[in-house]
């Protein structure tokens, strides 16, 4: 049973899709935290240099080392982001700009001057092969498992190691890295570490998604978790979910329509994103928009009850603290003036007198209450 | 192949002028986006421009260019909006909402090329050479569309070149003067979009970032006026748009885009390191010359202080004295001090041992060092 | 929405403006008036909103009740007597333009769309500098000038302006005690020649020193009027709560927990 559901074809491709989206979103919360997303792109890029120059140098791909030795040109780019950035020279958004299409530049020349020897064409580089993982398999105990599936496995393996190891280090040098930095936990070098985890997850996930779709994997599950939680760890867990129901969606709406399956994949982590940006009951837009709505119906009539109390005593009352007022001085048209004004006698803050208005009891106590904070 | 010959070739002329239009509109346009800080929205921009040209492979029904670059423009813009409104109406931050709009758009192409290629419609061939650019497939008609972008651009920053400048350096004053900065602001971003598009047949949408912005960070080494910089940045892109396109014409069957990126690299690098004022090579130079004025100003004073303390200004100290107390060897500093005349080296006679004694303008120059620094005694 | 001149005989009038960023107030019925022709200070603690403020009378942020009139119009129709001087840390200075240039980006406005500024600009540029005692730093690049320079170069850029209301968002704020000096002795003779002059300032010991009419903000009004009625003890510490200790008189800050972590937590929110 197990067996079969192994060697299905359409389970491994999903898999390895979850795995892909698994792996990125560990190491893209952390990213998307600090507010380092970029550099996902310019890794996702420079990686392709790394993986033409270790496949010249050694004609494999897969096994561990290869992924190291490529992740290192991610690293690379990063550290000449830097360079650039302490010379003062250049901006950080302008040096990651400059770095990575100089890297990948170099890689894509490199693959057309040995294209004969190189077992990727640029077209992959781009779009990643997800559909095809079952064709590049190996022997493991007697079954024979896509290449793919296994590095990514390792991959998610590995960053849940580092991350559930440093856990709170690296939780302490996301918000506070002076404090980390202070408390001797060298943040800056932490940062490096997962920087080389995204390059190898990048370089292990290259065959299944390519360069940029490997981009949405690392940033929007992250993006979207973090608008429906507070706490690191509950990302994580949104992260992954979002990560397979992406893979499986995906995989079945792109066999349905016959396109590619890592961009639907892609695509489908945006779905998720949108649902979580319209809908998610603290930060979506929704909530946001009702909760505002609420807020500034709430504020108009504070605000009523505030002006009317300034005056109170002062010798402009007649002219401050009557309808025309609303109009005159606050600046309200005709309907909001008669919407606040309702809404402050209904909830008996206000009286109103032919067109003298006054606070109640209520409302001088709502007024003080207001002001109390700011030396009222 | 000579260079003439080179440049009498039709297809290779097509590709040098293109070359140079896509230089120029992108090294003028990308002053802007660099110094309003934007400079990773040209990345975006051009990502999301493979949806518009699949869109618009799909509305013409056919490869024409001008709805292909219709659709770019429009995607584009529509990703630059998408970036807008997540940050404005979410906690995400710009680098999220770049990177989101970035590879959604990304994303939605792919689907979109490979939806395309599954209609086995004929006229589809080539269609993701927009991936990397495909130079040597431009048309003389391809090159009247992205002159005439081009014009228009041009004409429109040197229409607004004021307006363009204040609402980059300060966007909050030029709202107090009246000006509409966010009907600016979307202008400047949108041009960009056009620099993408022209961009797209020659280095395709992966790499046109560095053509945004590579100009423009090393133009700004060379120059502090806005309107030099643009200049130069259109020059350098120009540059780099023809030496790429002459190498890969040259042989060995280079991709066209890569070249022209790293020609505008190595422009960089070269503007970092040697432009004069801002050039990295130049402040190492002058750091270490004011290293080195400060370390013989110190050996010159402590020659003055073992002077004194011997109450005898012609006190001859030894090198090895003073290469103890400062830990290092001060030969350099000793030669340089005597080439200037104010120390010179004695040789042993009746009264006192070899060394190095002060000359008058040194016994001078010391007490004048001594006296900046406020105290008599200061080392 | 105002058709009638309102209050015209007052260089600003401010009524009833409430602002809030977000939803959340940041400014409560804000009553102030300025007569013509005072140096005035506004004065509050750390988010009082001083700043939002004038960028509210500037129409750069939008009040949710209230109006604001300078000399009896509003501020739009008034524009070109207005000068305004931003906090110096709100550019970029490295930016590639020299100081005559910033300077005659004060006259963008007075010459509409598609004129460049001639040699008539630059001249007045030239002279605007001249009164901050700039001249000789007109070609500089301005990410060469030092704050206190940085300072000036704003200021003249408010000057060329000829404006007859001048707002200044804390033109004292790291600048050097020579630069400080020689701004307030520059706005005491623009009030000498009739111009209102309203500045934001964080440094009570030299508000009475410096001007004649001051305003206490901490999110409503505290006190406003001359500088001798409102500079007092009960006013300062309503303001200010526990943030000062009064030495005879004289306001002393004290420190103020105003950490990181303080400044973190408030990004975190919004």
């Amino acid at each position: 049973m197990i067996e079969t559901l192994l060697q299905s074809v359409p389970f491994q491709i999903m898999l390895t899709g979850a795995l892909v989206g698994m792996a990125s979103s560990l190491v893209g919360t952390f990213l998307v935290l600090r507010g380092n997303s970029m550099l996902s792109d310019a890794i996702g890029h420079s990686i392709v240099l790394g993986i033409v120059v270790v496949w010249l140098l050694t004609h494999q791909q897969s096994g561990p080392f290869q992924i190291a030795g490529a992740a290192l040109t991610g690293i690379l780019t990063v550290f000449l982001t830097e360079l650039l950035v302490t010379t003062r020279r250049v901006k950080k958004d302008a040096a990651i700009g400059l770095v990575f299409p100089m890297l990948f530049a170099i890689g894509v020349l490199l693959l057309n001057v040995y294209a004969r020897d190189v077992h990727i064409d640029t077209h992959t580089v781009l779009l990643g092969e997800i559909g095809f993982v079952w064709l590049d398999t190996v022997d493991v105990l007697g079954w024979s498992v896509p290449i793919a599936l296994l590095s990514m496995g390792g991959m998610t393996v590995l960053n849940a190691l580092f991350i559930g190891l440093l856990y709170k280090e690296l939780k302490l040098a996301t918000f506070d890295p002076d404090l980390a930095k202070a408390l001797g936990y060298a943040p800056g070098l932490m940062f490096y570490a997962l920087l080389f985890l995204t390059s190898g997850t990048a370089v292990a996930a290259f065959d299944a998604v390519g360069a940029i779709l490997f981009v949405a994997f690392v940033i929007v599950p992250p993006s979207a978790a973090y608008l429906i939680t507070d706490r690191l760890s509950w990302m994580f867990l949104y992260g992954g979910l979002i990560a397979i129901g992406s893979s499986i969606s995906g995989y079945y709406l792109a066999s349905w329509w016959d396109v590619s399956i890592g961009g639907m994949m892609a695509l489908m982590t945006g779905t998720f994103l949108l649902v979580a940006f319209l809908l998610s009951p603290r930060y979506g837009v929704i909530a946001r928009l009702i909760r505002q709505r609420g807020q500034h119906r709430s504020n108009e009539t504070r605000t009523l009850a505030v002006h009317l109390y300034n005056h109170e005593d002062s010798a402009r009352r007649d002219e401050e603290n009557v309808t025309a007022a609303l109009r005159e001085h606050l600046l309200w048209d005709r309907g909001k003036a008669r919407r606040v004004l309702l809404e402050c006698l209904d909830r008996d803050i206000v009286r109103r007198e032919g067109d003298i208005l006054t606070l109640t009891e209520k409302g001088r106590g709502l007024a003080r209450e207001i002001l109390a904070p700011h030396g009222g | 192949m000579s260079l003439l010959a080179l440049l009498s070739d039709y297809t290779i002329q097509n590709v040098v002028i293109g070359a140079a239009l896509l230089g120029l509109v992108s090294g003028t346009l990308g002053c802007f986006a660099v110094l309003r800080k934007q400079s990773l929205l040209g990345d975006t921009l051009s990502h999301a421009a493979l949806p518009g040209i699949c869109l618009g492979f799909l509305v013409a029904g056919t490869r024409d260019i001008a709805s292909m670059l219709t659709g770019a423009l429009i995607t584009g813009t529509l990703a630059a909006l998408v970036m807008l409104v997540l940050t404005r109406h979410s906690r995400l931050k710009t680098d999220a909402g770049l990177g989101i709009s970035l590879s959604l758009s990304f994303a939605l192409g792919v689907v979109l090329l490979t939806y395309i290629q599954g209609t086995n419609n004929a006229a589809q061939g080539g269609l993701d050479s927009f991936l990397f650019g495909q130079a040597a497939a431009t048309l003389r008609s391809d090159l009247w569309i992205m002159g005439g972008i081009t014009l228009a651009a041009l004409a429109l920053v040197m229409l607004f070149w004021k307006e363009f400048k204040l609402v980059s350096f300060d966007p909050a004053f030029a709202a107090t003067r009246g000006l509409p900065v966010a009907t600016l602001e979307t202008g400047l971003t949108v041009m960009v979009s056009l620099a993408v598009v022209v961009g797209l047949q020659m280095v395709g949408v992966v790499l046109m970032a560095a053509m945004v912005i590579a100009p423009a960070v090393a133009a700004r080494q060379w120059t502090h006026r806005l309107g030099t910089m643009v200049l130069l940045s259109a020059l350098i892109g120009i540059a780099s748009g023809v030496f790429g396109a002459l190498i890969s014409a040259m042989g060995r069957g280079l991709a066209t885009g890569p070249l022209i990126i790293l020609s505008a690299s190595v422009l960089v690098v070269i503007s970092l390191l040697f432009a004069p004022g801002r050039g990295f090579v130049w402040s190492l130079l002058s750091q270490w010359r004011a290293r080195r004025h400060l370390r013989s100003q110190q050996v010159l004073t402590t020659l003055y202080r073992l002077a004194m303390e011997h109450k005898d200004t012609t006190y001859r100290t030894q090198q090895g004295m003073v290469d103890t107390y400062y830990g290092i060897g001060t030969r350099l500093s000793l030669a340089r001090l005597q080439k200037n005349g104010l120390v010179r080296l004695r040789g042993q006679d009746a009264l006192q041992q070899p060394g190095w004694e002060l000359t008058t303008d040194g016994i001078t120059e010391a007490q004048r060092i001594l006296d900046g620094l406020g105290h008599g005694d200061r080392r | 929405m105002i058709d009638t001149p309102h209050e015209p005989h007052l260089a600003l009038h401010v009524e009833d403006l409430t602002v809030s960023y977000q939803s959340k107030p940041v400014l409560w019925d804000i009553d102030f008036d300025i007569p013509p022709g005072v140096l005035a200070g506004i004065i509050g603690p750390n988010g009082a909103g001083k700043s939002t403020l004038i960028k509210t009378i500037l129409g750069l942020v939008k009040p949710v009740a209230g109006h604001v009139t300078i000399f009896g119009d509003t501020y739009r129709k008034q524009r070109r007597h207005v000068g305004y001087v931003p906090q110096r840390t709100s550019v970029d200075w490295d930016f590639p333009t020299t100081v005559l240039d910033v300077v005659t980006m004060g006259l963008y406005g007075h010459l509409g769309w598609f004129r460049r500024p001639g040699r008539r600009e630059r001249d007045e540029a030239l002279d605007a500098l001249a009164m901050v005692n700039m001249q000789d730093f007109a070609r500089r690049q301005i990410s060469q000038l030092s704050g206190g320079q940085q300072q000036r170069v704003f200021i003249a850029r408010a000057l060329v302006q000829k404006a007859d209301v001048y707002f200044l968002d804390e033109p004292m704020a790291g600048v050097d005690a020579t630069t400080e000096r020689a701004i307030i002795d520059l706005l005491h003779r623009l009030r000498d020649e009739g111009k209102t002059v309203i500045v934001v300032h964080h440094d009570l010991q030299t508000v009475r020193r410096y001007f004649d009419w001051l305003m206490i903000l901490n999110v409503r009004v505290i006190s406003q009027g001359p500088v001798e009625q409102v500079y007092t003890g009960p006013n300062l510490r309503q303001a200010y709560g526990g943030q000062i200790a009064l030495l005879d008189g004289q306001a002393v800050m004290q420190d103020q927990p105003t950490t990181k972590r303080d400044a973190t937590a408030n990004h975190g929110e919004r």
